[in-house]
């Protein structure tokens, strides 16, 4: 849900239900580091209620485009944090295998 | 009152501040929690792209960038946990996966007890608060969520029995959770109709249906489902006490319930940093040594009978403080040492050690993909609803 202004879409505050922290800190983070944000942050109402509110205000692009390229910047560093993590298991498994057979007779 | 005199440099001849790079005091403000005696300070992460503009120093998020430098060092891995450690990605990511792994990923955990007969000492509820608590050894990514409206079936339920007694004129018995039998055809027990069966020889209805046995899917043929660990004490039985109970485990996550939760607990935390701002020699370095409690410090010869403290295992700083702490009354006035002006505490902000304790359902390197994939989920949802 984005509440904003038809005039002005630069800034607007997108109400996330069922969303918390977890989403809420990562969405921040990699919003604040698209130079195209001037302001950007997120509160939660109510504890008991699942909602987040975000703010984005831009330097003139839509604020939702900017939410949308940020989301998919997040999925990009989630795939490639994934990607890495799977090889550096793979090849401690590999190390350790070797160890166990040139420890063994 | 005499001045030193100081050469004198016209303002136009200054060396300039290096342009795209920060100096060392931003750098460390930017990349270090500054650990004093009183607390932690500079822990904000300085994430604004604009942050250093003025410095010419560019802070926004270059995914090449990230890509370059992002790192993860495998450091144990067993079975149950694994300890890795992630460089380069930010503490609001880490905890992400932390707060994922401990709340949102699903599990399969006894949530509905049927008790036919219990007359032991432990009440009912009791009883199936701990049957609840038991960590089951199954991938719940092979069943499906069950809500209400839902009918227990093969794919959404796990059915266990449990039938327990002792015998008059023995003496205590445990009942251990290796007595949890797994049926894989389903419930046992019946449900009461008021109107008898129109057919007799049709099977009666029973607390769930299963259309097919659980034991022919190909997963499970080899491998029963049972709990994870066979020695978990469920109940004590006096003489003549007996429980009899049939336990349904469905799939849920942890922020519902913490039975729910695939870690025994995850936790992450900063690379410490232990530096020496001055040579420490003699019996300072002594002192130093003797100071911290997991043993961080070391001596070193240096020839000429005289010794020098080092940092030798920094990693293993649980920043308890001790070294930097100033002496106190132990110690006269004028030989008491402020230590901070000897060793600084830092922590580094992009360097985290994780520690993942599996209770037994996946392996934790499992966990870790599927909470990744889990984040990676919740951005689509709101890339979708934007659209």
């Amino acid at each position: 849900m984005e509440h904003g202004s038809y005039q002005d879409q630069s800034q607007a505050t997108f109400s996330l239900t069922d969303e918390d922290h977890t989403l809420a800190n990562s969405l921040r983070f990699t919003l604040n580091q698209d130079p195209r944000v001037t302001f950007c942050g997120y509160s939660i109402p109510h504890p008991s209620d699942a909602r987040v509110n975000i703010r984005v205000q831009t330097t003139g692009d839509p604020a939702s485009e900017v939410l949308k390229d940020s989301c998919q910047d997040l999925m990009l560093i989630c795939q490639h944090v994934r990607s890495t993590f799977d090889q550096a298991v793979v090849e401690f498994k590999n190390k350790n295998s070797l160890d166990a057979i040139n420890i063994g007779p | 009152m005499e001045e030193e005199k100081t050469p004198k440099i016209s303002v136009w001849n200054l060396p300039d501040v290096p342009k795209g790079k920060l100096p060392a005091h931003l750098e460390l403000q930017r990349t270090r929690v500054i650990c004093t005696p009183d607390a932690a300070t500079n822990t904000e992460n300085i994430r604004y792209s604009g942050a250093y503009a003025s410095m010419g120093v560019d802070n926004s998020l270059r995914l090449g960038h990230f890509r370059d430098n992002f790192r993860v060092e495998v450091v144990r891995l067993t079975e149950d946990d694994m300890e890795f450690d992630m460089i380069g990605i930010d503490a609001s990511l880490a905890n992400a996966f932390r707060r994922i792994l401990l709340a949102e990923l699903p599990t399969m955990a006894i949530e509905k007890v049927l008790i036919a007969n219990n007359t032991s000492v432990i009440q009912d509820e009791v009883l199936a608060h701990r049957l609840g608590l038991i960590p089951l050894k199954v991938d719940p990514r092979m069943f499906e969520y069950m809500s209400e409206n839902d009918v227990p079936n093969e794919k959404n339920t796990i059915v266990f029995k449990l039938h327990s007694c002792c015998e008059r004129g023995s003496s205590r018995i445990k009942v251990l959770s290796n007595e949890l039998q797994w049926l894989p055809r389903g419930s046992e027990l019946t449900v009461s109709t008021e109107k008898p069966a129109v057919d007799p020889t049709s099977r009666p209805r029973t607390y769930t249906s299963f259309n097919c046995s659980q034991d022919s899917l190909p997963e499970f043929s080899n491998n029963p489902i049972g709990p994870k660990h066979d020695d978990i004490i469920i109940a004590k039985l006096g003489p003549g006490q007996e429980i009899e109970l049939e336990a349904h485990a469905v799939k849920g996550m942890g922020k519902t319930h913490a039975k729910w939760s695939p870690v025994a607990t995850s936790w992450y935390r900063m690379l410490p940093e232990v530096v020496l701002l001055q040579e420490i020699e003699g019996e300072i370095a002594e002192e130093l040594v003797k100071k911290c409690p997991v043993k961080v410090f070391d001596i070193e010869d240096i020839g000429k009978g005289r010794k020098r403290a080092t940092v030798a295992r920094p990693r293993s700083c649980t920043l308890c403080r001790e070294c930097i702490r100033p002496d106190g009354k132990e110690k006269e006035k004028e030989q008491r040492i402020y230590w901070d002006k000897y060793v600084a505490l830092r922590r580094v902000k992009d360097h985290f050690i994780f520690t993942i304790e599996s209770t037994g359902a996946l392996p934790p390197e499992m966990l870790f993909t599927e909470a990744v994939k889990i984040l990676e989920d919740k951005c689509e949802r709101v890339i979708t609803e934007l659209s």
